[in-house]
């Protein structure tokens, strides 16, 4: 367990024995959903390399009851002590996003579950081939699939760099490999080695940023590191260049500029099923890196009025605006000039990243708040429209650019239908969810005073509104084609009950706003409290102590 | 009852919709008449129970649906006699455009209704609505089904057309949400984080306890929404296309009433939120109405196609009304809100009537159409008619709202008793000039269309597949010529029945506010009252000092939440002198 590294580490920490073994059992209470998705990982690899057919078939069902499994265990452990006696920044963070991450998977299986090994399923069953464990890839698949999840939520339960880091790296390793397995082509493969080699260079930055940061306060638990910060003077440069690293590091996982180039060559590259699922997994990793890690630099400064307001120092405030500005600009900007919906797609969800870093920076509180409720919302659009791609192909290939979608009205309604909610939704035109994220954001960072870039989103909103129409325009107003009447719906019906799923859910989820609302309030508000509280109190060791206190209760 | 009947309102379109979605496409025209005339049956008992008239107050005052608390958003429901007038004008057209889409429409035809439908409910939702977010979501969502409407019926140049008609109200929109959001999150600071958007309570606290400088800049983001909506001036351009594309029904529609979300919005939310922002910027408002008064008289002068030339005459139109709501005075306002009503009822029914020639020749170009009363004398009386209404004949309904407007627009002198304004007689000398131009502009309509020699195109409409081929290749069946040949077989040389029923009781309509517009004007008089309650001492004060803005070099940028404490009982200080002070 890496955790341990941290105490014998720290010199003048104060934990008595007993609190620390509490500790670890709470922490080890509220690790259960992944631990339960780990099992998963081995159970899937083994039934995966069965040479019974139908055990293989039943790979995905494995796979979304494990998912649905660990959902109902986190229902169950954030409700118990443990997360009071977890000692972590944002001991509530979990709960959510752990809900939402394991909800969001189990679409995501039913979109991948018929299309990972079609082909060569097919062609055992139809005696062109005999069996080979060798090439069968849905064990690998759904394994690789379960461990980026359980490394995902792992992340929101980070309370020391190390932790954080090898959970970062759980939830990016495997999705190398769905990328390269995802579909048989070399535009896989070549999207998954610039992917690889991407991410190795975004992991070593940020490792680099958690040993400064190491360097400079001379401990890796979160919770202690943030009350030394907040006992010197200033924060050091050290401190700060560490904070810069991390977070241009992360900014790799959200996609956000600019560390965004790879994005649109590996989501057009990956099958469209694992595109959904790189369009989710690693940003929601993100956004919970940065909630996780950016708690440290959050500290109380008096202002005029004498009230005392929880700030970023100003070069970490000023690297996340300048990223998100950018964000926002290049990926609406750069989503115009797309034909391939999957490289249109890419750029949008870069574009989304720069909404969501409008919440990191609003912080703790109401900003953190809004940024999960926005996840929600996202999570769902994002799925749907892939869930639509991914019910669709055309010769045996996936459908790809926007030619191939004309007229889809006329064949499929249903999935033409659902394509054009969640454009409309994705646009943010009310009363779908996605406008009530955006409003919900939007909210928190005016009342933050973050009017300048609420007004640079609006105006980039209104620019994504113009490729976004395409997916309503193409599919349901323009005519069939030559080029059209080869596209088909795959045999299978799961991903197509994806996307009613996803799209009834954008048209139903703004009736229960409020259950959301508070659902993703309860979450991030601790850490706000806690921003307040540790920080306050000059004494590190006193400080540690009153926190553990307070949680202990 | 009342809040019943405002759910009422909304429910009835939405129910004809799924009605619409769900039934066979045989059935969708009469579950849409049947629904337009269930929603119109409700708003006249709304009307008929609706204690507001004199008061100018909003009825019913109960907040309705919270829908989330903790942004304070609700779905409250209620209107003053202003939005209630606005809300018969739409029930009462909606019917009008359904049966008139009978035989314009024969593909499609679910699709057709059932937005129509849903368009009908957003934009009752916006008069209705006492929520900035449900006014907003309403006024939002009448994009969809508008788009749509013009993408897929539209003429030969849909696409773009509904591409530019949604991409420029959202870009203007998007600004006014921002600005809403940066009021609400100021009453939240102000009131201890408890947030509201309760429309009354947050123009009043904008209007009231934030800084001048702030208001100003609400001002301009509200205004970047609603001025594309109504259209002024530079921001128009979407209009005249969108008309030109747009199915005859979705015409009638947005001239009757979209439009007029626009105006209602600077009515109901612009004017009473930011007054410093309106007196301020009251002027250069004023210019760019003119200029849209004349500029586009002038390019209707030239017009060859008659829809296009109704569609330019509308933003010449409203800029009237924009100008009665910018002379800042009683009368203006009222003069302006009339205008609303009025160029809904005669522009609508233009519309109406050039889709009847349409459908019958397929062809809207007054170079090849004219004299047609030789052939259709009553259609050639009702165009006659409504274009007498329309450019302000005393007696009928489009008068008085034109004369009210100049008239408030050229008494509105800072020293004025009772209707003090900005402006003045110059500037009603100017926009008179519209007045002149437009009755130029629409006789010569007349006379191409209706006078002179018969002319007709070749093969009867029928070889002007350009202005027809719109329908041919939306659908997979592009030989429906044949059809279409049928349909436009069955109409009579001169209106059918169904199409003198749908004129006549819009003709009726501006009979009756022509002749009688009194109870009207008195309904419209206490809501105007409240919505200009702060102006008259505003508008004396920039008169005195040429600005309202304490310091107009500093904090442009900068709206920090803090400054909106700042008191706002401090006199403005003259630029000039505080600037020669440092």
């Amino acid at each position: 367990m890496p955790i341990e590294i941290a105490t014998p580490m720290s010199t003048f920490t104060t934990i008595p024995p007993t609190l620390a073994s509490a500790n670890m059992a709470a922490k080890l209470t509220l690790i259960a959903p992944e631990i339960l998705l780990f099992a998963g990982a081995v159970v899937v690899a083994v039934l995966g390399l069965a040479r019974t057919a139908s055990i293989r078939r039943a790979v995905p069902m494995v796979t979304a009851a494990f998912l649905a499994a660990s959902l109902g265990v986190t229902a169950y452990v954030y409700r118990s002590d443990a997360v009071v006696e977890s000692n972590l920044l944002l001991p509530q963070l979990g709960g959510f996003v752990k809900a939402l991450i394991a909800l969001i998977g189990i679409l995501l299986v039913m979109i991948a579950g018929p299309a990972i090994d079609r082909r060569l399923e097919e062609a055992f069953d139809s005696g062109r081939a005999s069996f080979d464990p060798i090439r069968t890839m849905r064990g690998e698949y759904f394994a690789f699939f379960l461990l980026s999840i359980a490394g995902t939520m792992l992340i929101a339960n980070a309370n020391d760099l190390i932790w954080l880091f090898l959970a970062l790296e759980l939830a990016s390793l495997p999705t190398y490999v769905m990328v390269a397995v995802s579909r048989g082509t070399r535009r896989a493969q070549e999207a998954a080695v610039k992917y690889f080699f991407l991410g190795a260079l975004s992991a070593a930055t940020f490792l680099y940023g958690f040993a400064l940061l190491y360097g400079a306060t001379g401990t890796l638990d979160l919770v202690e590191m943030k009350a030394r910060l907040a006992e010197m003077s200033a924060i050091p440069t050290l401190a700060i260049l560490g904070g810069v690293m991390a977070i241009l590091g992360i900014a790799f996982k959200l996609a956000a500029a600019p560390m965004h180039f790879y994005a649109p060559d590996v989501y057009e590259g990956a099958g469209s099923q694992t595109t959904a699922f790189l369009g989710f997994m690693p940003k929601i990793a993100g956004v919970v890196a940065l909630m996780v890690l950016l708690g440290v630099f959050w500290t109380p400064v008096a202002d005029a009025g004498g009230a005392i307001a929880a700030r970023l120092p100003d070069a970490i405030l000023a690297l996340l605006w300048l990223v998100s500005v950018l964000t926002m600009i290049i990926g609406n900007v750069g989503a115009l000039l797309q034909r391939n919906v999957k490289r249109m797609l890419a750029y949008s969800s870069i574009a989304q990243s720069g909404y969501l870093l409008i919440g990191i920076i609003t912080g703790p509180g109401a900003g953190y708040n809004a940024v999960l409720f926005y996840l929600v919302g996202y999570g769902v659009m994002n799925t749907a429209v892939f869930a639509v791609l991914g019910a669709l192909e055309r010769q045996g290939e996936e459908v790809e650019t926007l030619d191939d979608l004309a007229g889809l009205r006329v064949r499929q309604p249903g999935l033409a239908w659902m394509l054009a909610i969640s454009a409309i939704s994705l646009i943010g035109i009310p009363p779908l969810i996605g406008f009530f994220g955006k409003l919900a954001l939007f909210a928190a960072a005016i009342e933050q005073g973050q009017t300048a870039l609420v007004i640079v989103a609006a105006v980039t909103t209104a620019i994504s509104a113009f490729y976004y129409l395409q997916l309503v325009a193409v599919p349901m107003l323009g005519a069939p084609t030559a080029r059209t009447d080869a596209v088909h719906a795959v045999p299978s019906a799961w991903p197509r009950i994806a996307a009613v799923v996803c799209g009834v859910g954008i048209l139903v989820m703004p009736f229960a706003l409020e259950k959301l609302v508070t659902a993703s309030g309860a979450t991030a508000a601790p850490g706000a409290t806690e921003v307040a509280d540790i920080t306050k109190s000059a004494d590190v060791t006193k400080s540690a102590e009153i926190t553990r206190a307070a949680q202990g209760e | 009852m009342l809040p019943t009947l405002t759910y009422l309102l909304l429910l009835v379109p939405i129910a004809a919709a799924a009605g619409v979605a769900l039934a066979p496409a045989r059935l969708s025209k009469w579950i849409a008449t049947a629904g337009t005339l269930a929603a119109f049956a409700v708003s006249i008992a709304f009307a008929w129970l609706f204690p507001g008239w004199t008061d100018g107050s909003m009825h019913p005052s109960e907040a309705g649906w919270a829908v989330m608390p903790s942004l304070g958003i609700t779905l409250s429901l209620g209107t003053d006699s202003v939005g209630l007038m606005l809300i018969l004008l739409t029930t009462f057209l909606m019917p009008l455009a359904m049966i008139g889409s009978f035989t314009a429409v024969t593909e499609r035809e679910k699709e057709y209704y059932g937005w129509f439908m849903l368009l009908e409910a957003a934009m009752v939702g916006v008069f209705l609505a006492k929520d900035a977010i449900a006014f907003y979501t309403a006024y939002e969502f009448t994009l969809v089904p508008m788009y749509f409407l013009i993408a897929i019926f539209g003429g030969k140049d849909r696409r773009p057309a509904s591409v530019k008609f949604f991409l420029y109200t959202f870009l203007g929109s998007v600004l006014t949400l921002a600005g809403v959001i940066y009021v609400a999150a100021s009453h939240a600071d102000a009131h201890g984080g408890q947030w509201t958007f309760d429309l009354a309570a947050l123009a009043n606290h904008c209007a009231t306890a934030m800084d001048r400088e702030t208001q100003f800049w609400i001002f301009v983001l509200l205004m970047a929404g609603f001025a594309v909506k109504v259209p002024l001036f530079p921001v128009h351009t979407w209009l005249p296309l969108a008309h030109d594309q747009a199915p005859t029904a979705g015409s009638v529609i947005l001239a009757g009433t979209l439009l007029k979300l626009g105006t209602y919005g600077v009515y109901r939310i612009a004017l009473p939120m930011a007054p410093v922002g309106a007196v301020e910027l009251d002027q250069f408002f004023a210019i760019l109405c003119v200029i849209a008064i004349i500029n586009t008289a002038l390019i209707c002068w030239v017009q060859k196609d008659a829809k296009k030339l109704v569609a330019y005459s509308s933003v010449s139109h409203l800029g009237f009304c924009m100008l009665g709501l910018f002379a800042l005075n009683p009368i203006g306002a009222t003069g302006s809100v009339m205008y609303m009503i009025n160029h809904g009822l005669s522009t609508g029914a233009l519309f109406l009537c050039i889709g009847m020639i349409y459908e019958r020749y397929h062809t809207k170009d007054m170079d090849q159409l004219g004299g047609l009363f030789k052939k259709m004398p009553v259609w050639s009386f009702f165009m006659v008619f409504f274009t007498l209404a329309s450019l302000g004949l005393p007696g009928l309904n489009g008068f008085v709202g034109e004369f009210l407007c100049l008239m408030g627009c050229f008494i509105a002198e800072p020293g004025a008793t009772g209707n003090p304004g900005l402006l003045g007689p110059t500037w009603a000398v100017f926009a008179g000039l519209g007045l002149v131009l437009a009755a130029m502009y629409l006789l010569i309509m007349l006379g191409k269309l209706v006078w002179g020699p018969l002319r007709e195109p070749h093969g009867d409409g029928h070889g002007h597949g350009g202005g027809h081929g719109g329908h041919g290749d939306v659908s997979a069946q592009g030989g429906k010529s044949g059809s279409h040949g049928a349909g436009h077989g069955a109409l009579p040389t001169d209106l059918s029945a169904r199409e003198i029923g749908i004129l006549v009781p819009l003709a009726l309509v501006c009979l009756v506010i022509g002749f009688y517009p009194k109870p009207m004007l008195e309904s419209i008089a206490p809501s105007v009252r409240n919505t200009l309650a702060g102006y008259p001492e505003l508008v004396g004060e920039y008169a005195a000092n040429g600005t309202l803005l304490p310091d107009r070099a500093s904090g442009g940028e900068e709206m920090a939440l803090a400054g909106s404490s700042t008191d706002t009982t401090d006199g403005p200080t003259n630029t000039d002198a505080e600037g020669a002070a440092r």
